[in-house]
């Protein structure tokens, strides 16, 4: 029997609804698992639906592609750090850009007399595509350190993108209706500079947002692709994708009290600010240094201590040490959760994979809305690395440019105990108020050799 | 002659209603599971792996879309292997109190 395109047809929409479970199975961690097989099985059909299709003739390039794929996917799977998440998602939805790109334009290459529309889809693809490509490239170089995280700014740069956002738009409609291909390979070409344009702005506490809008953008691209090749899958594909990224942007700048506008033209946050002399700057600012004892004396008696992870948690290691403390002070009888807040991190979700990879249980960690009510019947909160999400500036400071973001409301804890290797502030630059509260204490370190600390002294004294 | 319907209209349908099916499923996923979600999402928008198949498996093509393809082919298996496979790591990762 003959594989018709009725039967890849019927192919492609088993495996479009084997990924809306896969999506499905997210719901819970306890269905998640399966949720990435079915998303597994889909992408197998979807393959071999279009291996078996009539176009495809030769398959010495194919069979490359896709082991040197194999090959250097898995072992990029298999080898990145959790930490580095972010990092590696980024570089992963820049391919996504580039191979939409370079379908388009293969596409355009191989079909013999494409129609306006057509090519108007075709313009649609690569200018998505390369703005994915290159964005994912800079959000990558900020994530790794290869650039700096803080944004960079010159004026007239709106005006500019806005500029070549326009003559863009106008060279996709020129080729779409001449079939121009130097119009085409400009187009390409000023799409690639918008990429870069876009997302060098954006500070490093930004990232949350900028990884799920570039996460949306890369399901555009497919979508967009999928119209031009008249591919129903791929439109399905990219839309779930592009709705995930656009809903994962909306969350995280809720989470921020800020636009998405905001977010993509504001550019405030820094990964270089140096901080000199921790202790002399508190003491001038008048607060309160503990020691590691002190922090312990407090954690060992207490009923409930929640630990409140950010950033710094994942840039020192320390998740280990925390699940440590976690079971010392459990074994003492004291109950321990973790807190997370909605943008903690370099993306959505970054602390509880973390935490999750230290064999912390997932139902020890709470999102903001559950735990936050806990808070004032807690004896000891221990912040991590962490420092704007719980800045009661947020709720009290009418001037403060964090005022209105929903935060961790530590400081109705009886004690807290931040970790911090320097008196700077948060990447929004705004000075903490929680750190002049009567309550507060810092510990000066690095988190995990502060932690490591605390477990030794659980471990060794002990009243 | 009857008139016939745009293939580009029904790709729309399909697009809107796609959008719509997106948006109420992801809302459902809990907010610890957003970094595998991301993952997952990027594995399956290494779909376009089908459109770089249609490019490099056509001999009619000609060597250098054939040589695109190839490039594509490549990159969205990255996306495809890579990107399932970490989902699965990090999933497995997630565990409730023994």
């Amino acid at each position: 029997m003959d594989f018709t395109v009725n039967h890849q047809a019927l192919a492609y929409l088993v495996a479009a609804i084997l990924f809306i479970l896969g999506l499905k199975g997210l719901t819970h961690p306890s269905t998640a698992r399966r949720g990435n097989v079915y998303g597994m099985l889909g992408m197998l059909i979807a393959v071999v639906a279009t291996l078996l299709s009539r176009e495809v003739q030769s398959y010495g390039f194919i069979i490359a592609g896709m082991t040197g794929g194999a090959v250097i996917g898995t072992i990029l799977a298999q080898r990145i750090q959790m930490t580095a998440m972010p990092q590696l998602v980024a570089a992963l939805h820049s391919f996504v850009g580039l191979a939409a790109v370079l379908v388009a334009i293969g596409t355009f290459i191989k079909t013999a007399s494409p129609g306006a529309v057509m090519m108007g889809e075709l313009s649609a693809g690569v200018i998505i595509g390369a703005i994915t490509f290159t964005g994912s490239v800079i959000a990558f170089g900020k994530l790794q350190g290869l650039l700096s995280g803080a944004p960079v700014k010159f004026t007239g740069q709106h005006l500019l993108n806005a500029a070549m956002g326009l003559a863009t738009i106008a060279l996709g409609v020129y080729f779409a209706l001449t079939g121009s291909v130097w119009a085409l390979a400009l187009m390409t070409l000023l799409a690639l500079i918008i990429g870069v344009t876009l997302i060098i702005p954006i500070g490093g506490a930004d990232m949350p947002v900028v990884i799920s809008m570039l996460n949306s953008y890369s399901g555009w691209a497919a979508a967009a692709t999928g119209f031009t090749l008249h591919n129903d899958l791929l439109i399905i594909v990219g839309a779930l994708v592009g709705c995930s990224g656009a809903i994962l942007s909306y969350i995280m700048c809720k989470a921020m009290n800020r636009s998405i506008i905001n977010v993509v033209f504001g550019g405030f946050g820094s990964d270089d600010a140096v901080g000199d002399s921790a202790g002399a700057q508190a003491a001038e600012k008048g607060v309160k240094s503990a020691a590691v004892e002190d922090a312990v004396y407090w954690m060992e008696d207490a009923n409930r201590v929640i630990i409140i992870p950010g950033y710094g948690m994942a840039v020192a290691q320390a998740q280990h040490s925390l699940k440590e403390l976690m079971e010392l002070l459990e074994a003492r009888g004291v109950e321990v959760k973790f807190a997370i807040h909605p943008v903690a991190g370099r993306m959505p979700g970054h602390m509880n994979v973390l935490l999750a990879e230290a064999d912390i249980p997932y139902d020890r960690v709470l999102e903001m809305d559950e735990i936050n009510p806990d808070f004032p019947s807690t004896d000891v909160v221990l912040v991590v690395g962490a420092n704007d999400v719980v800045n009661p500036a947020a709720k009290e400071d009418k001037t403060s440019p964090i005022y209105g973001m929903p935060i961790l409301e530590a400081g109705r804890a009886r004690q807290v105990y931040f970790l911090k290797r320097s008196m700077r502030p948060g990447y929004s630059g705004v000075d903490n108020l929680l750190f002049y509260q009567e309550n507060t204490s810092l510990v000066f370190g690095d988190a995990k050799d502060t932690i490591d600390g605390m477990n030794n002294a659980l471990k060794g004294g002990g009243h | 002659m009857p008139e016939v319907l745009d293939p580009s209209i029904i790709a729309l349908y399909v697009f809107v209603l796609a959008c719509f099916i997106g948006y109420w499923v992801v809302w459902g996923v809990t907010p610890s599971l957003h970094t595998p979600l991301v993952a997952l999402t990027n594995a399956i928008s290494g779909i376009v792996l089908v459109g770089a198949l249609l490019v490099a498996g056509d001999p009619q093509a000609g060597i250098l879309a054939q040589l695109i393809g190839f490039i594509a082919v490549l990159l969205a298996s990255i996306n495809v292997f890579g990107g399932f496979l970490v989902t699965h790591r990090m999933l497995s990762m997630f565990k409730k109190k023994k």
